[in-house]
């Protein structure tokens, strides 16, 4: 509680207490009127104020002035009528004030809640002087290169590489991914992780300017100023609620009573005239205009708690009318590095054939040679390996123990005499011979990533009607992907143009404006199709700006089933949005027929229109708790 | 040039108001104003003063919404 709150807060407490003692108080007459408006003072001084110079900036429909003047004729009318109920006045203010401290209360503690959620920015660096002494500096001020210092339980505060030590940093800010990450010494570290165990030593690879973790904080800073349609809506019936309710509440006022007249009837002035007053107790839009910008907010703030940063709340809106989500498939529907998948030896055991693979591949830079020694850990046994040739397009041969062991393709096999088979599975086969002698072969691929299957499941789930893949690989094996996820539509063999035009036809042959269209990619020469789609996702841009740039949602690793939990949160976040703007419209609508009819009374528009706002509160914060979607068990 | 400035207001629709007043001030191209990160993002036509633009803006939104501050 800020000192505005508490003192607002200890004025609504005296002020409830006074008026409950002076109901039970037998005074009477004039002094009953002083005491009743010392408390309607109390309560509504600063309102007072306002409305007083509303009228001076000729602001004839601030809301302050409409309380005062809802108020002072209710008690004019009391004072008329002799009834000496003051209270009514009383209490419509009390109510307001309590409306308003709860929402200025509600507010400021989400705000504090959501900004608390994103708190990744840090305060300081620690470099080493030349005793050894470590001095916190700001992290601006420390240059590009220079070796910063982080100690356990401290922040990575700018981007950089690990010159010595080792540690595990906790990601989950960044990524909302709960398993730590190991770094050790060649490591780049990212800003924002926190260091959990051991001390390194980081060499700074960019200014803190233009690490991730400040140029995240931007990018949430920035997505309230981008506004979600629906905002603009309520912001422009704001505009026209209140004029139209103070001239219903004039019409309200006089032509009954006219026409009564005219009628030869009792006119009832006094009757007509309350429940015109009762119109502008529910003037102000406020329950409305709040609960819009704050359920978006909460919605970014708790996208971004599971590692999905949404750049503005149109592109929420957005992503909840998304039923095309079109994906590239390298790096993200599969992990974009070669795998073994299989391992058919003819007349030796599976392991001894990857033995000597990783061997003779022991020096070569090529991506399949990365896989194999990636799978045969122990590569660097006592084994002699000699002579080894590479031989462009054919594969490598090499003397491994004495013994003449050539790794390739079929090509290769011909040429060292060996009687190969082609294997009936897809992917990258290499063949292996020992002395001329077939030894069997080893089937490489791009593996699909362990949450893909499920994430696109998932999609159909809520709601998604396509799901599309485009890939440059080869049909084959695009289609064979494509039947394994169970995908819809499948586009191999692009160029990188070609995804573009794709997504162009796509978007050209969608039935309706609001079927949206997402791209997912990994942000590697996909920007222009990123920048093409209906909102455009980013996946696993730790690190990489060109796809937090040209992304409208940017993933921060590359789980696809982060792409589930954005659109998860995107509807749910939508739906509450939609609840509270009908019920708060409802509820109002509602309030002024019955007020209108003389059923609702002040005190029920005033509890209405207070309640209306806390409810709507409320539900606006839930949408900081929407939970993503979690891998199920396999 | 954009330029983002801290606020100060205490009811959303009060924050709509001063969006309304900051977009119609002179040498203001375009403004936006969240009113839950508490920012005003402004836009100025080219060749603006900004500081007088900004005095400008912080006098019409007081205009709307009395109890506000635009911190310049």
């Amino acid at each position: 509680m800020n000192k505005k709150q508490k003192k607002n807060l200890i004025r609504i407490i005296i002020a409830a207490v006074m008026t409950a003692a002076l109901h039970f108080i037998p005074v009477t007459g004039v002094l009953q009127f002083v005491l009743y408006m010392i408390v309607y003072l109390i309560i509504g001084y600063d309102i007072l104020i306002k409305a007083f110079k509303g009228i001076k900036n000729r602001q004839p429909l601030d809301e302050c002035l409409l309380m005062v003047i809802a108020t002072i004729g209710a008690i004019a009318l009391a004072l008329y009528e002799k009834s000496g109920d003051y209270i009514e006045a009383i209490a419509v203010m009390l109510f307001y004030q309590v409306g308003e401290w709860f929402q200025s209360y509600a507010v400021g503690k989400s705000r504090k809640n959501i900004t608390e959620l994103m708190d990744i920015a840090p305060d300081y660096a620690n470099i080493e002087e030349g005793n050894g002494q470590l001095t916190k500096v700001d992290p601006d001020d420390v240059e590009v290169g220079q070796i910063i210092v982080v100690r356990p339980g401290e922040k990575v505060p700018i981007d950089g590489v690990v010159v010595s030590g080792a540690s595990s940093l906790n990601t989950a800010a960044l990524t909302g991914e709960s398993v730590p990450r190991d770094v050790k010494e060649g490591d780049s570290v990212i800003s924002g992780c926190i260091n959990l165990n051991g001390l390194i030593k980081v060499q700074t690879t960019k200014e803190f300017g233009e690490s991730t973790v400040t140029k995240i904080l931007e990018l949430i800073e920035d997505a309230s100023s981008r506004k979600s349609s629906s905002e603009n809506f309520i912001s422009k019936f704001a505009r026209v609620y209140t004029p139209a309710v103070v001239i219903s509440a004039l019409v309200l006022a006089f032509l009954p009573p006219v026409v009564l007249l005219l009628l030869g009837k009792d006119p009832v002035f006094g009757t007509w005239l309350y429940r015109a007053l009762t119109f502008l107790v529910i003037s102000c839009p406020c329950a409305l205009v709040v609960s819009i910008p704050l359920s978006f907010f909460a919605g970014i703030g708790g996208a971004g708690k599971q590692g999905v940063l949404i750049k503005g709340s149109n592109y929420l809106e957005i992503l909840s009318e998304t039923k095309t989500v079109v994906m590239d498939k390298t790096g993200t529907l599969t992990k974009g590095a070669f795998e073994i998948t299989a391992i058919h030896p003819d007349g030796i055991d599976a392991e001894g054939l990857l033995h000597l693979a990783a061997h003779v591949e022991r020096h070569s830079t090529h991506p399949i040679a990365a896989a194999i020694r990636n799978a045969y850990a122990n590569e660097a046994d006592d084994c002699r390996i000699e002579d080894v040739e590479e031989i462009a397009g054919h594969g490598i041969i090499a003397k491994v123990n004495g013994k003449s062991v050539a790794v390739g393709n079929g090509k290769l096999m011909e040429k060292v005499g060996a009687k190969w088979r082609e294997c009936h599975r897809e992917g990258t086969t290499l063949h292996v011979a020992i002395d001329g002698e077939y030894a069997g072969h080893i089937i490489i691929e791009d593996v699909i990533k362990p949450h893909s299957k499920q994430a696109i499941r998932d999609l159909k789930r809520i709601g998604v009607k396509n799901t599309v893949m485009l890939t440059g690989d080869k049909k084959q094996i695009a289609d064979k992907v494509a039947a394994e996820l169970s995908l819809d539509t499948v586009y191999s063999e692009l160029l990188p143009q070609d995804k573009v035009a794709k997504v162009e036809e796509l978007l050209s042959s969608k039935a309706n404006e609001k079927e949206r269209i997402a791209f997912v990619g990994d942000g590697i020469n996909d920007a222009p199709v990123l920048k093409r789609a209906d909102i455009g996702i980013a996946m696993g841009a730790m690190g990489s700006d060109a796809a937090i740039e040209a992304a409208d949602i940017v993933l921060m690793d590359d789980d696809p089933l982060k792409i589930v939990s954005a659109i998860k949160i995107s509807k749910k976040c939508l739906a509450i949005v939609k609840e509270n703007i009908w019920f708060a419209i409802g509820i109002k609508l509602a309030c002024l027929v019955l007020g209108a009819f003389g059923i609702a009374n002040m005190w029920a528009a005033i509890f209405a229109d207070v309640g209306v706002m806390i409810l709507a509160v409320l539900n606006a914060i839930r949408c900081m708790f929407v939970k993503g979607a979690k891998p199920e068990e396999a | 040039m954009k330029k983002t400035y801290k606020i100060d207001v205490d009811c959303a629709n009060c924050a709509d108001k001063m969006e309304k007043a900051a977009s119609g001030t002179p040498g203001v191209k375009e403004c936006s104003v969240s009113f839950m990160t508490l920012k005003m993002k402004v836009e100025f036509e080219e060749g603006a003063d900004e500081a007088a633009v900004m005095k400008q803006v912080r006098e019409n939104c007081k205009k709307v919404e009395d109890d506000c501050e635009v911190f310049i």
